[in-house]
């Protein structure tokens, strides 16, 4: 519960201006950005993700080195079955892409 | 230095690691307390003990929402979802956290229906799928979390989502600093300040433990040279006899916080009179509930609640533990009774509790060193 995770914005969901699409190490989920409303990010850009909700925004060195620590903590696999399991996906379909653990 | 491979500038440790050997004052004995169970995790995980002089005590902190619970809360949670038309959802931490009358994977094997969650959004999705069900999200987690809870609370009732309810168990870091503080036996010197709740309240809610208690502050990274450079701007204070709020973590938490996620807190949540924490006692002002004009989401006010109270065993001294009197191991119940597969106290329950972090990192390898030795003899 406690994980950060990083994400890159790789597009928006039309019609639902709080969602947009992550990507995390190949894996693609919907997450919440509704607390970065005062600054929304933009396609390309990084965020930390918590509980499927984009917390804040970072630069893609900080998001590397982010998934460089939770790897060190081991904490890699963990982060990627959540990311896996956000539920906001239609009749929770799975996105395109495999893990790639790293 | 046991897993110094693994950082990615070797060097830049071993200059901090000289930074910190240079400031401390050998005439001195520092306590410093790291306030998040995160940090609590990656001290023990990358063995930074083992880089710190011996008169630089970390004392871990109440920053681990799993450990803190009362285990009367998870028994009221887990009577509401008893009712056959509820569906219990948490998240996975939750799931081996024992109540007085077993885990909620435990009542999930009776027959409870327990669905684990990543996001407070996925409990509202599943209500959303389930409109003849009732959806109970298990809401636990600091300043962290909370902000994720009230948005989804806020759209449940944009959507008019009648199904859903929260039973909330959120807490706020600062009123438990404050207790520790004021706890009799406790002497401390300085905080490395929590990361992730500090970007949801920004660096100023410290600020009184400086100026009114004298003690520095520093938010802090989770890496290990992260925590090595907040150590080392904390003794640069203690030795300039200042105490500040600085920010180590700057890539992450800006000074003032998410503002959009405290105004989504302030919107669904009041502060309760106050909250029981495991291990501490009844705080006050330490805790959310949810506000009247989101009654129809409280599970509080929608569901009969027994207000369960269990006593720790009186055996388990986690109050000392999480006021950092006791070190995990000097405990009785410590890796006796208490092990991470049966934990009896809170501390023990979640990889981020101090117990079983020291647990899984400190007492494995001692053991495993006993084992080698007597092995070769």
């Amino acid at each position: 519960m406690c994980l950060a995770i990083p994400g890159k914005i790789v597009e928006f969901v039309p019609g639902q201006t709080q969602l947009g699409t992550v990507e995390v190490t190949g894996v693609r989920r919907k997450v919440d950005l509704g607390l970065l409303q005062d600054d929304m990010p933009m396609i390309g850009d990084w965020v930390l993700i918590h509980v499927g909700f984009a917390m804040t925004k970072i630069s893609e060195q900080d998001a590397m080195e982010q998934m460089h620590l939770l790897h060190m903590l081991g904490e890699t696999e963990q982060a990627i079955e959540e990311v896996r399991g956000y539920g906001l996906e239609e009749r929770g379909e799975h996105m395109n892409g495999s893990p790639r653990l790293s | 230095m046991r897993y110094v491979d693994e950082f990615r500038d070797p060097e830049l440790i071993t200059r901090a690691s000289e930074e910190i050997y240079r400031l401390a004052d050998p005439a001195r004995h520092y306590r410093i307390m790291e306030v998040c169970g995160g940090h609590t995790h990656a001290i023990y995980r990358f063995g930074l003990k083992d880089v710190l002089p011996s008169n630089i005590e970390l004392i871990h902190g109440p920053g681990c929402p799993v450990c803190v619970l009362p285990m009367g809360r998870i028994d009221d949670g887990l009577a509401v979802a008893r009712n056959a038309n509820v569906i219990f959802a948490a998240f996975g931490d939750m799931m081996r956290v024992p109540g007085a009358h077993g885990s909620p994977l435990e009542h999930k094997a009776r027959g409870t229906d327990v669905r684990i969650v990543y996001s407070p959004a996925d409990a509202l999705q599943i209500a959303r799928r389930n409109r003849d069900r009732h959806v109970m999200f298990f809401a636990i987690g600091f300043e962290t979390t909370a902000p994720s809870t009230a948005l989804t609370l806020m759209r449940a009732k944009a959507e008019g989502i009648a199904n859903f309810s929260v039973f909330c168990n959120h807490v706020t870091i600062i009123p438990a600093i404050r207790a520790i503080l004021d706890s009799p036996d406790m002497r401390l010197d300085a905080f490395i300040g929590p990361g992730h709740v500090s970007t949801v309240i920004g660096c100023r809610p410290y600020e009184w433990i400086a100026r009114n208690e004298g003690k520095p502050v520093v938010t802090s990274g989770f890496e290990p040279l992260d925590l090595l450079q907040s150590i080392v701007m904390l003794l640069r204070q203690l030795q300039a006899g200042e105490a500040r709020v600085e920010n180590q973590y700057k890539r992450v938490v800006p000074w003032e916080g998410n503002r959009a996620a405290l105004k989504a807190m302030a919107e669904v949540f009041q502060l309760r009179p106050y909250f029981e924490w495991r291990g501490l006692g009844f705080i006050s002002q330490s805790a959310l509930k949810i506000r009247d004009e989101y009654a129809e989401w409280d599970a509080e006010q929608r569901f009969p609640i027994p207000g369960t109270r269990v006593t720790d065993p009186k055996a388990a001294q986690c109050g000392e533990v999480l006021k950092g009197v006791l070190k995990p191991a000097q405990c009785k119940l410590f890796g006796n009774e208490c092990t991470p597969e049966h934990p009896i106290g809170a501390l023990m329950v979640s990889s981020e509790g101090s117990c079983a972090a020291y647990y899984n990192y400190e007492h494995r390898k001692a053991v495993a060193m006993v084992t080698s030795i007597s092995s070769v003899a």
